[in-house]
């Protein structure tokens, strides 16, 4: 037998414990990384006082290294673990690692009463939990496909993928019932720590599920013929071979396939709420309804990508993403835009109200809001929110800020959910398939090494920056746009809010070229 | 195809040099003379992590892809 062999005996019903165990663990790493990100303007209220440069600039370095930076090297130290011991103890490690360091910020005391170590040890913790998320992917991915039927592994896997989108489900889920069951001044005092503490109960039970499953029988099988690699590092990335199969898997594939995931679920969410300034109760419900009707896509594009190839599909989900996005976003962007619908100007109204601020926001205990309501002909209200903080000492206004909210009848909240659902089915395309082809790329003593990598790097570096380039694109054209009025000139944009987009299209672009090219569509049964 | 291939390792390895030079000489150098220290962990992540990664792996492939190794025969 040789370590291509894939006759291994699986036991019915088997499967679907290794499926559900390795899926519920990879659903809680994604869980308690999100709600780090739900949750981030209250905990840089308690750990990064913004009017302190130093705890700043710890915020940023959590944002940035947490965010994508870590990753591709817990892919790499957990890859190699995995590639070592066995997937089953690695990703039972990224388990309890991503699980403490979750409930460990949720009982750290706030800067106010321990200072510095505060934002340290935050900054610590989100690190850990992004080496964490590195490790657990390719972990699960490894270990599912390696119990498969050879015929039947892009189903099997797809399972993983949903995960990411069900962990975002949940966190926004725990936020939105922990905020309901307590005032809103005891959610900002204590109520924000529920969410992080909870995730212990999750672990335990994923932790001890977890435990009782069998290492994979394809590593259980290569280890006692001792074929075991002694440096996984040195054999995925110091081989040549391998190496251009690791770089094929990055530019072909992982790249497109992050860029266009964090777009369908992130930028989407981020563009609704800040270019077209939707009221943000309904931001969350056109995105949350979206992505949850097209979850089941992932299943069905994973069993697909068995009958007909994992590349045609992950290529025809970019091909799509490239020629749709820019009419998508403009049509979400016309929806929501206010100048080109008639209001109704004798329902107009104005409110003025007085309220106490959290933690003497830029040196005020209490804000005066004025909110100007408009009503326009198709049924969308508009309100126009302005604060003005008081100094406590002399009633002064210390600080103004101004704000948009616009709230859509449901006539075109539905054809928002249309237009993003067809942005989370091109994610489903992309993203259903990829872990088994990511799989079927490697050997199995340098798998979980090799395959973490472009993935992490994919989705963490690749798709992880497409939020902040797209917004400083879109923030840029406005300034240019804004500098010619100024002077007169012709506006150099004409559609600036759409500029944002040229990240993934032009990434993904590439990767399309890529894949297409110099992929395969080849099934590869044993692996 | 094989050809058309290995020509556009040429293609790849340009847009590694554009990649490294925009990350480094418009985005990192500025971060660098910046008076805001919250602009010096984007200039290190931009030199030290984006730049070898995107840079580096483009250059890398677009060499294998000039000399033949993503031809049919080699996968």
């Amino acid at each position: 037998m040789n370590e291509n062999d894939t006759s291994v005996s699986r036991k019915p019903g088997e499967l679907w414990k290794v499926i559900g165990a390795s899926s519920l663990g990879t659903l809680i790493e994604w869980y308690d990384f999100y709600i780090f990100g739900s949750l981030a303007v209250i905990i840089s209220t308690k750990f990064f006082p913004s009017d302190n440069p130093t705890a700043a600039f710890l915020s940023t370095l959590a944002t940035f290294a947490a965010g994508f930076v870590v990753r591709p090297f817990g892919a790499l130290f957990f890859g190699r673990l995995g590639d070592i011991i066995g997937r089953k103890y690695t990703f039972l490690t990224t388990l309890l690692v991503m699980g403490l360091s979750t409930v460990a910020i949720g009982l750290i005391p706030e800067y106010k009463t321990i200072g510095f170590v505060a934002p340290i040890l935050v900054l610590i913790l989100r690190l850990l939990q992004g080496l964490a998320l590195g490790g657990e992917y390719g972990g699960a991915a490894t270990y599912v496909s390696e119990h498969a039927e050879p015929h039947r592994r892009g189903e099997r896997t797809s399972w993983i993928q949903t995960t990411a989108s069900f962990g975002l489900f949940i966190s926004l889920a725990v936020i939105l019932l922990t905020r309901n069951a307590m005032s809103n001044e005891a959610f900002l005092e204590w109520g924000w720590r529920v969410p992080f503490l909870i995730s212990i109960f999750m672990v335990i039970v994923s932790y001890f599920i977890r435990r009782n499953m069998d290492e994979s029988p394809l590593f259980k099988k290569i280890k006692t013929e001792g074929k075991l690699s002694s440096n996984p590092l040195k054999e995925s990335f110091g081989n040549r071979y391998n190496l251009k199969f690791v770089l094929l898997a990055l530019f072909g594939a992982a790249m497109g396939q992050g860029v266009v995931f964090y777009t369908g679920q992130f930028y989407t969410l981020s563009f609704l709420q800040r270019v077209c300034n939707i009221d943000f109760d309904q931001t969350n419900y056109i995105v949350g309804i979206a992505i949850f009707l097209g979850t089941g896509m992932f299943i069905f594009f994973g069993w697909l990508s068995d009958k007909v190839g994992r590349k045609v599909i992950m290529m025809s989900g970019m091909l799509l993403a490239i020629l749709t996005y820019r009419p998508i976003y403009d049509k979400l962007y016309q929806i929501a835009d206010v100048d080109q619908k008639k209001e109704i100007t004798a329902k107009g109204y104005t409110s003025e109200k007085t309220e106490p601020v959290l933690d003497g926001d830029f040196g005020a205990n209490e804000a005066k809001i004025l909110t100007r309501y408009r009503f326009y002909a198709d049924g969308t209200q508009l309100a126009d929110v302005r604060k003005e903080y008081l100094d406590p000492q002399t009633g002064n206004t210390v600080y103004t800020s101004e704000s948009l909210s616009v709230k859509l009848t449901k006539d075109n909240m539905s054809l928002m959910v249309l237009l993003i659902f067809l942005q989370v089915l091109y994610v489903t395309m992309v993203y259903g398939p990829i872990a088994a082809f990511l799989v079927e790329m490697f050997p199995v003593k340098i798998r979980y090494t090799s395959m973490s990598l472009p993935y992490h790097i994919g989705n963490g570096i690749f798709g992880g920056l497409m939020p902040t380039v797209a917004t400083y694109l879109v923030a840029r054209a406005q300034t240019a746009n804004e500098l010619a009025a100024e002077r007169g000139e012709q506006l150099p944009f004409d559609k600036p809010y759409l500029e944002g987009l040229w990240y993934p299209i032009i990434i993904t672009g590439v990767s399309f070229l890529i894949g297409v090219l110099y992929i395969s569509n080849k099934k590869r049964i044993d692996v | 195809m094989d050809l058309l291939k290995k020509y556009l390792g040429i293609l790849w390895m340009l847009l590694g040099i554009v990649a490294g030079y925009y990350l480094i000489v418009s985005q990192a150098i500025p971060q660098f003379k910046s008076d805001n220290p919250e602009d010096l962990v984007p200039a290190i992540v931009y030199t030290f992590v984006l730049m070898p990664i995107i840079s580096g792996g483009l250059l890398i492939f677009g060499w294998f892809a000039w000399k033949g190794e993503y031809d049919d025969e080699g996968l």
